[in-house]
């Protein structure tokens, strides 16, 4: 079976159709916000957002721009759907999690609306996997309101840095405190465990630090 | 009854090793088979294991240096034995890099299997670890439960794909089902489908290629006259075939799966000095 066409006796066409060379590409950034089961798929003909939720208080958000795709169609101005993440992610990593040199696992994706499951043709090698995977309503999604004029300071880090730092966090604390100031400590996670406090600082001129833009001090737990 | 046995050779201790931690994956607990001439690993169908049978077959002589062995009786010279493959395994785990392997049967309050193994040493004296591993000896009148099953009479015989993609594609089938179906035709093409309320996913294997398998009587098999393109199937336990896949921790020389519609799925693993089948039931 032909990966770039769509099974024959299709009759409607495709809400959204999308092909991608490697499929760890996308199956690595939905990974990074696999922390619930259910996800809501938004797609636009600027790309694909994927939403998790945690009882309304997490949101995490992965975007992937209709760029990194080879071919990126959605046929109406917005196609959403909810669907079962942890079934998605076992079903894109089909051939395997491993990213061997040379091997790549090539991804059509396929969504003919409202009612109908997200069809996946997988191919790794000439082997070819075919996935239907079953939908549902969207959720109602949290809108944090994030906008750009309100916003008072922003940075943007590395996250190998941030994350040796969260591992190393102690666990015993009940809050972690973000602090970000335009002067110093600048940007500091601090934690008041059992064992003490404990502050993990990084200078505004670090290695790590992407982009850094503090108009206050302000802290926050 | 005795038997004393003897690997000298590092390259073979550890082929020996690799087939044991196969077994051990694939059965709690089995029978040994000795004969003179070669070390059989039986599991036979029962309600406990799900129905599934195994049959593993070694020539003593490409693993031992020195082998010997008397059977309960002049006429029935064989030994079975019941054991935990899985001590077997962990006693070996000691030996990799052993200097030798001695594995006797002994008898002192229990029967055991006996395996010392003698390990490298910076002095003159050498270092011997022993491991006692409790067995139990079966008497001649259940051997009959142990004989060799016979090849069914399968509706399609097809080489399996490389076993990695396979055992890849299970496993994660696994996560999403509790049963597969397998099925094949003679035009070495596979399918393997899992299909529940959530997902359906289906693998398409092509150009895997039929074993030729002469027919001993002449007869026409079931498989004869066949449409090629009509596939056989078999819905079994997913968490069997990814035991068997798990297992190989080499690509064997040949691969290969009859498949009795409905009924039972037969896998034969070839590896130069070993040979192991695996059934595997139809569910209900």
């Amino acid at each position: 079976m032909p990966l770039s066409a769509p099974p024959a006796g299709s009759g409607q066409p495709y809400l959204l159709s999308a092909s991608l060379d490697n499929a760890r590409h996308l199956s690595s950034l939905l990974r990074a916000v696999h922390f619930q089961d259910h996800a809501t798929c938004f797609a636009t003909a600027n790309g694909l957002r994927v939403t998790v939720e945690d009882a309304k208080c997490i949101q995490a958000n992965a975007f992937i721009q209709a760029e990194i795709f080879q071919e990126f169609a959605v046929q109406e101005e917005s196609v959403t759907f909810r669907i079962n993440l942890s079934v998605l992610l076992d079903c894109l990593n089909i051939f395997g999690t491993g990213s061997l040199p040379g091997t790549t696992t090539a991804l059509r994706m396929c969504y003919r609306g409202y009612g109908h499951p997200l069809m996946l043709f997988l191919e790794e090698g000439g082997v070819v996997t075919v996935c239907k995977i079953n939908t549902q309503e969207p959720d109602e999604l949290l809108d944090f309101d994030f906008c750009s004029t309100k916003v008072v300071n922003k940075i943007i880090l590395q996250s190998e840095g941030l994350r040796e730092a969260f591992a190393e966090l102690d666990m015993t604390s009940e809050v972690l405190q973000i602090t970000m100031s335009p002067d110093k400590p600048y940007f500091r996670l601090s934690t008041f465990g059992n064992a003490g406090s404990a502050h993990l600082d990084y200078p505004r001129d670090s290695d790590l630090m992407e982009a850094f833009h503090c108009n206050q001090t302000q802290t926050n737990r | 009854m005795r038997f004393g046995a003897k690997i000298l050779d590092l390259a073979c201790l550890n082929h020996f090793s690799r087939v044991i931690n196969t077994i051990a994956k694939l059965a709690k607990t089995c029978t040994l088979r000795l004969t003179d001439s070669k070390l059989y690993f039986i599991l036979s169908d029962k309600v406990a294991n799900g129905g599934v049978s195994m049959w593993c077959e070694l020539c003593q002589g490409n693993f031992f240096d020195e082998f010997q062995m008397e059977g309960v009786a002049a006429e029935h010279n064989e030994i079975y034995l019941e054991l935990v493959p899985e001590n077997l395994s962990r006693a070996l785990k000691t030996a990799q890099s052993a200097k030798a392997v001695k594995i006797k049967l002994t008898n002192k309050h229990c029967p055991c299997l006996r395996v010392a193994v003698e390990l490298p040493s910076l002095t003159s004296s050498s270092r011997i670890v022993t491991h006692d591993i409790p067995v139990g000896v079966i008497p001649r009148r259940l051997w009959n439960d142990f004989r060799e099953p016979s090849v069914p009479d399968f509706d399609v015989s097809i080489y399996l794909p490389v076993l990695k993609t396979m055992k890849s594609v299970v496993e994660r089938m696994k996560n999403l089902s509790n049963s597969i179906v397998i099925e094949a035709n003679l035009n070495g093409e596979m399918n393997l489908k899992i299909e529940t309320d959530l997902v359906s996913v289906t693998t398409h294997f092509k150009d895997l290629g039929n074993p030729p398998w002469a027919s001993e009587d002449g007869d026409q098999s079931s498989a004869e006259g066949r449409d090629p393109e009509s596939m056989a199937e078999a819905r079994i336990d997913i968490r069997k075939l990814q035991q068997l896949l798990a297992g190989q921790q080499v690509n064997p020389t040949k691969a290969l799966c009859n498949i009795v519609s409905k009924r039972i799925v037969h896998f034969i693993l070839l590896h130069e000095d070993v040979s192991l089948q695996y059934f595997i039931p139809a569910l209900a």
